[in-house]
């Protein structure tokens, strides 16, 4: 039902784009004020979420430590998995950042005839979460081409790269493909398995509907249904440039464009927050000190404390009377 | 520890927005956010085998039917379906006979869009009348 939902949305919007590529009035709506809209949405509400974080109080140290915590000299401690210098932490938010390491650690529990349990290693969401991240990354880089007078060459580098195999007139790109197969993996995995079915939200599913409609109208504007690029690069630099030039560029750019533009949008505003979300993990960026140095808390009210010798000053005869053994004769 | 932390983090942010912003300050260090290719046409022609929209859009696609048809089929006449003009189907004793300058006509789009097409890495390269 979620899923139907969020599937349910994304051609709403699908339609709402095809309809204004039709209506010549809108094309100031589609070409202008959305773009516009959708990128102070974006630099907004990632500044402010990311500020909001940064507010929050963190006083103590709660990293998950995953490996020996540092203490004797002669006992081996765990550098990465529980990093007790900065630059073990440097190391392990690496680790995190570009190889996806909590993913990896992903097991799966089953029930085996008997009543036994089992665990067994399950790799496939961290191979299909690195193939989507890492492609899209490099179809990120590869539009810069559409944004960029004159065309870097890191653009035009990875694009040979990523047409290696010089597969069909336009070359075909392999991180198009990769990622169209990694997201729809996602996907299936989320409607396939029963227990993921049972947590997944419709916040979940429309990220997935929405990259795979982008995914797809892209790869269909290069290879089945040409668009004229030399507009719609017109139309990407006038965007920027802040001088914005209205130009068509059909229905499928418009809904492309649209879709991209709501991405943007929603992108601070929901669960894909992580790319910035990520480097501020406390249970990851921590050094592991909680035993090597006294950390204590910031606000601590000052509290009047009163020792046990003050306390025995104050009773030592009346505990003498009792015969309470007491420390100071 | 939170002030210090505070710091790092609009560190951060300001390089991310540095970075997001790339296409902005580059293009406009370039001088050329506001540059559109201008194609230089043929004299004395006034069209092409197709219309001139279908050809901006549809050319590199037209190239590779032509190629088909001539290399597999041995096909070599193409009936224009904007003026039913015939045309030998080839890129050197057709287009180029107008476009006779790749420089100035090819290059203008494919350089603003970055595209590196394979054609001249076969066929002669036309370079006008240099």
């Amino acid at each position: 039902m979620t899923a139907i939902l969020a599937l349910g949305a994304i051609l709403i919007l699908i339609l709402l784009a095809g309809f204004g590529s039709q209506v010549a009035g809108l094309q100031v709506v589609f070409g202008v004020a959305v773009p516009y809209a959708a990128i102070a949405l974006f630099l907004g509400g990632l500044v402010f979420k990311v500020m909001s974080w940064a507010r929050t109080p963190v006083p103590f140290r709660i990293p998950t430590t995953c490996g020996q915590q540092k203490t004797l000299d002669w006992i081996p401690s765990a550098r990465f998995d529980n990093p007790h210098t900065t630059l073990g932490v440097i190391g392990r938010m690496a680790l995190e950042v570009l190889f996806f390491r909590s993913l990896f650690r992903n097991t799966k529990v089953d029930i085996r005839p008997g009543g036994r349990i089992i665990h067994t290693p399950a790799k496939w969401l961290w191979a299909a979460a690195l193939a989507f991240h890492y492609s899209f990354l490099v179809i990120f880089i590869r539009h810069l081409r559409f944004f960029t007078e004159p065309v870097p060459g890191f653009v035009k580098a990875i694009q040979s790269v990523d047409s290696f195999f010089e597969i069909g007139v336009p070359s075909i790109f392999l991180t198009s493909f990769l990622l169209l197969g990694a997201l729809g993996f996602l996907l299936l995995r989320r409607l396939v398995s029963p227990q993921l079915r049972y947590i997944s939200l419709a916040n979940d599913y429309f990220p997935l509907f929405l990259l795979i409609a982008i995914g797809t109208t892209g790869v269909l504007m290069r290879h089945f249904q040409k668009t004229d690029i030399e507009t719609i690069k017109a139309v990407a630099m006038g965007i920027l440039s802040f001088s914005p030039v209205t130009a068509g560029g059909g229905a499928l750019f418009t809904i492309h464009f649209f879709l991209v533009c709501v991405l943007f949008a929603v992108f601070p505003y929901s669960k894909l927050m992580h790319m910035a979300g990520v480097f501020m993990s406390p249970t990851r960026n921590m050094a592991n000190t909680n035993r090597a140095k006294r950390h204590i808390n910031p606000w601590n009210h000052p509290v009047a404390f009163r020792t046990y010798e003050e306390y025995e000053d104050d009773f030592r005869d009346k505990m003498k009377a009792a015969g309470i053994p007491v420390e100071k004769e | 520890m939170a002030s210090r932390d505070t710091g790092r983090i609009v560190v951060g942010l300001v390089i991310f927005l540095v970075l997001a912003s790339f296409p902005v300050w580059f293009s406009a260090t370039q001088g050329r956010s506001d540059y559109r290719p201008e194609l230089e046409y043929p004299a004395g022609e006034t069209k092409c085998v197709e219309s001139k929209e279908y050809m901006r859009t549809w050319h590199m696609d037209l190239l590779n039917q032509w190629r088909d048809s001539v290399v597999r089929k041995g096909v070599r006449t193409y009936t224009s379906d904007a003026h039913h003009t015939d045309y030998d189907m080839s890129l050197q004793n057709t287009c180029m006979k107008c476009h006779t300058n790749k420089a100035n006509f090819c290059d203008r789009c494919h350089d603003y869009v970055g595209v590196s097409p394979k054609c001249w890495e076969c066929h002669v390269e036309p370079r006008g009348a240099e």
